[in-house]
């Protein structure tokens, strides 16, 4: 949390500010109970009389418009620095995030950086609201009232302060009894959550299997164990408004007779009795406010440490250095390489091979093999953790980020289009892209039909994620988004496995034709999609097995041979 | 269907309770009791007040007799409390469980169609968010409703009784803090909107971008994304500035009308102590200082009553979701004198089949199948032409909408669901495994299976090798989304639980676009096993299947278009023969 804080420096004016005229409106809600004493005392008992009575009235309403003014004026300040202090620690996690390497998102995993960005950061600012709120008023008002208590007499004051102990133990250790409980009570419901999305996802299994009544008895043990565990979080948590307000009232019971006693030897007034037991009344409220907010102060702390842990994350993005020795003749070369999965465990193991400009490399193997692992490391989403990988005679390491990734046109295996028109969509290649360039690389990527067939053709709608567009769709929209850059490296991750054999075809001898002659990596399950190329790799589970064209291969590779004829029959080939 | 209607709901939350009315009733008087208990306790703590009245004047008799009774008044009144927070939780939480389990046993009977048609997303809601917040409007109605009321009553009367002139005052100033609040609610309900509309966007951007932020770095769109994200941001920051000051206001106002109405109560009470003729009635310290926590308190329970309202309105609006849900008309029971289906020698047959899923966008059109006992049926075509649906209607997850599917020569829908099921084996693309163990998986259609038998079953399906490589074998637990599990592993255990019930008709979906050559292998030949002698529907992907099939359906957008043998197909030289061609372009 400490880490955070700086979020507030722009605000630091506004967050002195709230918890100062909160600790104003405390101190004027404190005056009250004397001023009622006083009432009684003077105007009532003493007799000064109408007149003051009336005056005295007055000053109390005069509290309460100060009371008002002063935490307006505080609430104002709480929220604008909340707010503040949220809008600017999103905009650095987002910037985080953006910045975070290939390697890191996988390890971090998208569905927690979207939480950490949403609802933790929210509870972050609620948290910070609340403090610059009530972490100075409550406290404030309860020892303040004890404080006061002693004032006017050390005995009061004493039971007071015994009260306010009874009162913390009790409260708190409610609330710690009750946190485990409810957490039981929502795993319970997570489980609840789990029976119900199993029956809906599985539905057709389940119905194939006749396993309806089944799923009914497994659901209504769960019901029941939720029920059983939520009476049971209730049990406990109901004790808490009969406990403290058992344990104020023998408190007022014992200020009472305290007062009593020193009434009679005169040492206090009936004013200052009536004074004592209107501050019991006050310190309730607040202690059960403070309660809440120590638990909304530690969600926040768990959330902030979550939040802290990304920008922990080291930055992975190099820079390009400057003395980069131009050596080698290949255009792409790899040597040696080794690459890890975050688990440690090897993804791939000395891969070597070259490619030269404007020529087409095939990768193929099955899942797991390390084909994607392979073709992410030429725009360096991912470092090779031993040899080199290369390009224009330059190790990718040194080459900058920024510069490689401009180089490269990568087609993703999963096939995804963003919100907005498809001509936007295209212009992620290029900004600065025309529409005729765009159509030309929509064609290239046999996608025309695709635009086509959409009202508004380029300015068509395109819905989060391209949900609107069908598999193959999308996959050839992608292609075209990449071919919109003009790469010098383009890279198809897999990226026509939902075209059909004759669309898949085209699509490669259109490649064939382009003027800007690119080196294309196409990684493919099917041999089909590879067998033209210049060379073609075959992992292995992260080892390369076979290195060659087509023919080659069949002769040489005995896997290349397993998948091909797996996929044509023997007379077929 | 229509939306229920208001009154309906509260009808049907009220039939839901009905089961509970004892403790309801119970719950009043022990509600009455706590309200008693909380009001007559500053009674007796003003006339304590009054035997401390100076030095020498102090009435300790009278005090000690005053503090035994409000032992007593206390304890009863914890008790009582305690006894009403167990019994609303119990009523609550009971009637939620009612609630879920009749919604879910419902979804067990619910048409594929309405399971197909809405997000399970919004289904799982309905059963579950929207079911706790019913529960939490419903504890908060019992737990404050009563007593909201029963307090401002009870005020009221005491309050007249031990000054009128006060109870006047506190009577028309108060609701001035409930106006104020209400006035301040709707003011900032529509800044509430404005917020949560704008982070609504900025979720959806966040999640779009972060999502797919591989595919953002590598068009280095991350400036242009940054600069999009605190556009909206600083629209949020606006917004939520906005709305969090004003909606914070609410406390701060009730509490200035209320130190009005405190002051004015002071004042109103100190006079008639200074001038008692005015009011006829015995009016002391002790007695004023009642009437002071009295003011204090009498806000409490209208905030808490207004407080409830809007909860309660909440959750009637789930409780609607919830029961629109269980009113969902039910897929039509088996007939009542269904036959169970026996000893299948599996002979399909559609008979004039006609079905869509929208009436506006026919579908099939008048389809005749007929596949004798022990064929292979392949059914290819492009992807998205329908090749599901006539899984859907084969396994009556559907049903036509004329015509008819005969299996033996019986009309399926003469048939019950579960028997016909039973003798069909199905594997479909999708390879959907239930959390649990892989036995529990395996046998998920032979629950009685021995270990011998699943281990054979999974020998069979070449699934044995890899499950001994799990690290618990056949006990480990997988999670609902097959946890560590490939796509192949996934289907081999698919298959095998087929390999244990060996139905006499098969159902396969076999998709190997995301499989490795060598498990599709091993797949292809579990498969092979599998069909000997048994009726086999196969959407086919590959070849060498779909020649060796005895009839081949081609399907185009929803029609079959094509019938017949490879052979016959080949030299029709239609749609088949073009498909199977460019599968060979060079």
């Amino acid at each position: 949390m400490r880490k955070l804080l700086k979020y507030l420096r722009h605000y630091k004016l506004e967050s002195i500010l709230a918890p100062f005229f909160k600790l104003l409106e405390a101190a004027f809600e404190l005056i009250v109970p004397l001023i009622v004493a006083s009432i009684v005392d003077d105007g009532v008992n003493g007799g000064r009389g109408a007149g003051y009575v009336v005056s005295m009235c007055l000053v109390l309403v005069g509290l309460g418009v100060v009371g008002l003014i002063s935490s307006v004026t505080a609430q104002y300040f709480a929220a604008k620095s909340a707010v503040g202090f949220s809008k600017e620690l999103r905009s650095d996690l987002f910037a985080k995030m953006q910045s975070l390497s290939y390697s890191q998102i996988d390890g971090i995993g998208t569905s927690r950086m979207i939480t950490r960005m949403t609802s933790d950061v929210n509870q972050i600012q609620s948290g910070v609201n609340m403090v610059l709120r009530l972490f100075m008023r409550s406290p404030f008002i309860v020892f303040g009232a004890m404080i006061l208590a002693f004032t006017i007499s050390v005995a009061a004051g004493t039971v007071f302060a015994i009260t306010i102990a009874v009162l913390c133990v009790v409260v708190f250790g409610i609330m710690l009894m009750t946190i485990p409980l409810y957490k039981k009570s929502q795993a319970n419901l997570d489980r609840l959550t789990a029976s119900t999305r199993q029956t809906l996802v599985g539905v057709r299994v389940l119905r194939a299997f006749c396993k309806e009544e089944e799923e009914i008895k497994t659901f209504n043990e769960r019901n029941g164990a939720l029920c059983a565990s939520q009476k049971f979080a209730g049990l406990i948590s109901a004790l808490m408004n009969p406990l403290t307000y058992a344990i104020i009232n023998v408190g007022t019971i014992i200020l009472l007779n305290t007062g009593a006693i020193e009434v009679n030897s005169g040492a206090l007034s009936q004013g200052d009795v009536i004074a004592l037991y209107n501050y019991m009344a006050q310190i309730l409220v607040e202690l059960i406010k403070l309660a809440n907010l120590i638990i909304t102060v530690t969600k926040s702390f768990a959330c902030a440490g979550r939040v802290n842990e990304v920008f922990a994350m080291p930055c992975e993005i190099s820079q390009p250095k400057e003395s980069v020795a131009a050596a080698g003749g290949h255009y792409i070369e790899f040597r040696d390489v080794c690459a890890r999965y975050t688990n440690g465990a090897n993804a791939l193991t000395d891969i070597s091979f070259t490619a030269e400009k404007g020529q087409t490399i095939g990768v193929i193997g099955g899942t797991g093999a390390g084909k994607s692992t392979l073709v992410n490391l030429i725009p360096h989403f991912y470092s090779a953790s031993e040899g080199s990988v290369s390009v224009g005679g330059m190790n990718v390491n040194d080459a900058g980020d920024e510069k490689m990734r401009n180089l490269c046109g990568v087609v993703p295996q999963r096939a995804v289009l963003f919100r907005g028109t498809i001509r936007e969509n295209m212009q992620w290649g290029n900004q600065g892209a025309t529409d005729e360039e765009i159509i030309k690389a929509i064609d290239c990527a046999c996608a025309s039909d695709v635009v086509s067939s959409k009202d508004g053709g380029l300015d068509a709608y395109v819905e989060q994620g391209g949900k609107n567009f069908s598999g193959g769709q999308r996959q050839r929209l992608t292609i075209a988004r990449a071919l919109v850059k003009r790469p010098e490296i383009l890279i198809l991750d897999d990226s026509a496995s939902a075209l059909d054999y004759a669309t898949d075809a085209r699509l490669r001898a259109n490649l064939r034709t382009l003027d800007y002659n690119p080196t294309v990596f196409i990684v493919s399950q099917r041999t089909s999609s590879i067998r033209n190329a210049d060379k073609i790799l075959v992992l292995d589970n992260g080892h390369l097995v076979g290195l060659g064209t087509h023919e080659q291969l069949l002769e040489s590779c005995e896997l290349y041979r397993e998948i091909h004829y797996s996929q044509y029959q023997k007379e077929g080939a | 269907m229509a939306a229920l209607s208001k009154k309906n709901v509260y009808k049907r939350v009220l039939r839901q309770i009905r089961p509970y009315r004892a403790l309801v009733a119970l719950t009043i008087i022990l509600a009455l009791v706590t309200v008693a208990g909380n009001l007559w306790a500053p009674i007796i703590f003003g006339d304590v007040i009054d035997l401390i009245l100076e030095p020498g004047n102090v009435d300790f008799d009278g005090m000690v007799y005053k503090f035994i009774l409000l032992g007593c008044v206390i304890a009863a009144t914890c008790i009582a409390q305690w006894l009403m927070s167990i019994i609303n939780n119990r009523i609550t939480y009971e009637v939620v469980k009612d609630i879920r389990a009749e919604a879910f046993a419902h979804l067990q009977i619910l048409p594929l169609n309405y399971i197909d048609s809405h997000s399970y997303g919004d289904i799982v809601s309905r059963n579950i968010a929207d079911v706790d917040q019913f529960a939490d409007g419903l504890l908060m109605g019992f737990t404050q409703l009563f007593t909201g009321v029963l307090t401002i009553i009870g005020t009221l009367a005491l309050m007249l009784a031990l000054n009128w002139i006060i109870a006047l005052i506190v009577f028309f100033i108060t609701p001035l803090s409930l106006f104020v609040a209400r006035f301040i609610a709707t003011r900032t309900y529509s800044m509430f909107i404005a917020t949560s509309r704008i982070r609504g966007e900025q979720t959806a951007f966040v999640e779009e971008m972060i999502d797919n932020l591989k595919v953002v770095q590598a068009f280095s769109r991350e400036d242009e994304n940054q600069k999009q994200f605190d556009v909206i941001n600083e629209d949020l920051t606006k917004a939520s500035l906005k709305s969090i000051f004003y909606s914070s206001l609410t406390n701060p106002c009730t509490r200035f009308v209320n130190s009005i109405v405190y002051a004015a109560v002071a004042l109103t009470g100190a006079l008639t102590l200074i001038f008692p003729a005015v009011l006829p009635v015995a009016f002391s310290a002790g007695k004023l200082t009642t009437l002071l926590s009295y003011s204090n308190q009498y806000t409490k329970p209208f905030n808490e009553i207004s407080g409830v309202v809007t909860e309660l309105q909440n959750a009637v609006a789930c409780a609607a979701r919830i029961y629109e849900l269980i009113d969902e008309p039910a897929q039509t029971p088996d007939a009542p004198d269904a036959k169970e289906l026996e000893n299948v020698r599996g002979d399909v047959a559609f008979e004039g089949v006609t079905f869509s899923y929208d009436p506006q966008k026919p579908l099939i059109r008048d389809l005749n199948i007929s596949a004798k006992a022990g064929q292979r049926v392949a059914i290819v075509g492009p992807t998205g032409c329908g090749k599901t649906t006539l899984i859907n209607l084969l396994m009556r997850f559907y049903d036509p909408q004329s015509g008819k599917i005969t299996v033996d020569g019986l009309d399926t829908r003469s048939i019950t669901r579960h028997s016909l099921r039973r003798n069909y084996g199905m594997v479909l693309q999708d390879t959907w495994l239930k959390s649990g163990t892989i036995r529990d998986n395996i046998t998920i259609g032979a629950p009685d299976a021995t270990d011998e038998e699943v281990i054979a079953a999974a020998k069979a399906a070449h699934a044995h090798n890899f499950i001994m490589q799990l690290e618990n074998g056949y006990d480990t637990i997988i999670g609902e989304d097959g946890g560590n599990l490939s796509q192949g592993q996934k289907q081999l255990l698919c298959i095998t639980r087929i390999m244990l019930c060996l139905p006499p008709m098969l159902i396969l979906d076999e998709a190997t676009s995301s499989i490795d050559t060598r498990t599709e292998m091993r797949i292809q030949n579990a498969f092979a096993k599998l069909m000997q002698g048994r009726t086999s529907f196969i959407v086919a992907h590959r070849l060498s299947t779909i020649k060796e099939a005895d009839i081949i359906l081609v399907m185009k957008d929803g029609n079959i278009i094509e019938q017949g043998s490879h052979d016959e197909l080949i030299q029709k030289q239609g749609f088949y023969y073009t498909l199977y061609n460019s599968q060979f372009a060079k």
